[in-house]
């Protein structure tokens, strides 16, 4: 496949309660690398084997939950047609300017049906894993450190018109649909996953009345060892766990869901399945959402459709 | 010494120290089907009201806690610590499962 579009999730803007302690969180337990700090305060960080300066960025407010979600575009051309092509279906973006995250270029900016803000670029500086493109070793200590996840995945969003947010990314943004959960009564989608390549989702949708909200963003780790890892790390910093180590029936991955200090849900994630655009999509009905989501245990978790941030 | 937590609701006590969040010790009761989310005071299921007694609390999400809810001591378990005996009131999301009889659950 030539990968071309957009091509991965590139940055998450997060928002804490308490600044410093995330920082502890996310660098010390989760183990992911920080790369700086700006002028309004907001902490950059990256995954270990990222190579781009930033992933997952966090701000102190009063509430917590998403601010955005980033694209990386293949380069400036491919930005400036989307842009257009967005504003071609109707609709409204904002462009903001290089400079404005650190080491990142110039962002558009637009707001999905679902109440999330959305943003594409085509630069950001890239910084390395720490290991040489020469002779390159498979990993360096950094990833002995926490967690310490090996890029940033994909997300789940929670929020109304699901609908319609599946024909932009579909329509416009050359996305393509994985899997989907049917509404009860089987005339609807509760709950959609998109790719944008190869990965089993870079993004996936659920239907909820609030807009604008965060399920989790989701990292991911080399295996399933690696996920049983990061839940031992979790019980020794008594991080809030919510839902595994276990399997999704949807997507295949393997997974812990747990919380922030500030109650933003993560995921530890593993595998999936590789699906090619030109695979159908794969359907589970609601009355098998609980295998799902949890397969061994058949088990439609209360917190999975009721606590967001 | 873990100070004594009384929920009007259903008259049940239960013992939490100051370390802990009444979310904390709330869980510890074992109540079935209890939403305890985030821990963090970010989702906002775990409302309480403070009706008497002597507290002190982290931050937590203004989404869920107003201006009016904190000057009525309506706040998140999770993030509210005894400094003596508790007396309190379950609202929200929570109130229905520590009320509601474990047969009609």
């Amino acid at each position: 496949m030539a990968m071309t579009g957009v091509l991965r999730p590139g940055h998450a803007q997060v928002r804490v309660l308490d600044l410093e302690e995330s920082v502890r969180f996310y660098r010390d337990v989760l183990g992911l690398v920080e790369t700086g700090r700006d002028a309004t305060g907001r902490v950059y960080f990256k995954c270990w084997d990222e190579r781009d300066h930033s992933s997952y960025v966090i701000r102190q407010a009063d509430s917590a939950g998403l601010d955005f979600f980033g694209w990386r575009v293949l380069d400036t051309a491919t930005l400036d047609k989307l842009d257009a092509d967005l504003q071609a279906y109707g609709i409204k973006t904002e462009r903001i300017p290089a400079g404005e995250m650190l080491e990142t270029g110039e962002r558009v900016r637009f707001t999905l049906p679902s109440g999330h803000v959305m943003e594409l670029y085509a630069e950001k500086s890239k910084v390395g894993n720490g290991i040489p493109l020469v002779n390159p070793a498979p990993w360096s200590k950094a990833r002995d450190h926490g967690i310490a996840p090996i890029r940033l995945d994909h997300a789940l969003l929670y929020g109304p018109n699901v609908a319609e947010v599946q024909k932009i990314f579909t329509e416009v943004l050359g996305f393509y649909l994985v899997e989907r959960v049917l509404t009860p009564d089987g005339n609807g989608n509760a709950a959609i996953w998109l790719s944008c390549g190869q990965k089993v989702h870079d993004i996936a949708f659920a239907e909820y009345p609030e807009p604008g909200k965060l399920h989790h963003c989701s990292f991911l780790m080399e295996s399933w060892d690696q996920v049983l890892r990061a839940g031992d790390i979790m019980s020794m910093n008594t991080v809030a766990v919510d839902i595994g180590p276990t399997r999704h029936g949807v997507t295949r991955g393997c997974t812990i869901y747990a919380w922030d200090p500030s109650g933003n849900r993560f995921e530890t994630f593993f595998g999936g399945h590789l699906p090619y655009p030109d695979y159908e999509t794969m359907t589970w009905t609601f009355d098998n959402f609980g295998q799902g989501l949890d397969y061994p245990q058949r088990k439609l978790h209360e917190t999975f459709l009721s606590v967001v941030s | 010494m873990p100070h004594t937590v009384r929920i009007e609701d259903t008259g049940v006590s239960y013992a939490c120290a100051p370390r802990e969040s009444l979310l904390e010790g709330l869980h510890r009761l074992g109540l079935r089907g209890i939403p305890v989310g985030c821990r963090g005071g970010g989702c906002g299921v775990c409302k309480i009201e403070v009706l008497a007694g002597e507290f002190h609390t982290r931050a937590m999400s203004r989404d869920h806690v107003s201006d009016d809810d904190v000057a009525h001591q309506r706040l998140l378990a999770c993030r509210v610590y005894p400094s003596s005996d508790l007396s309190l009131k379950v609202i929200g999301k929570l109130q229905t499962k520590v009320c509601t009889p474990l047969a009609i659950r």
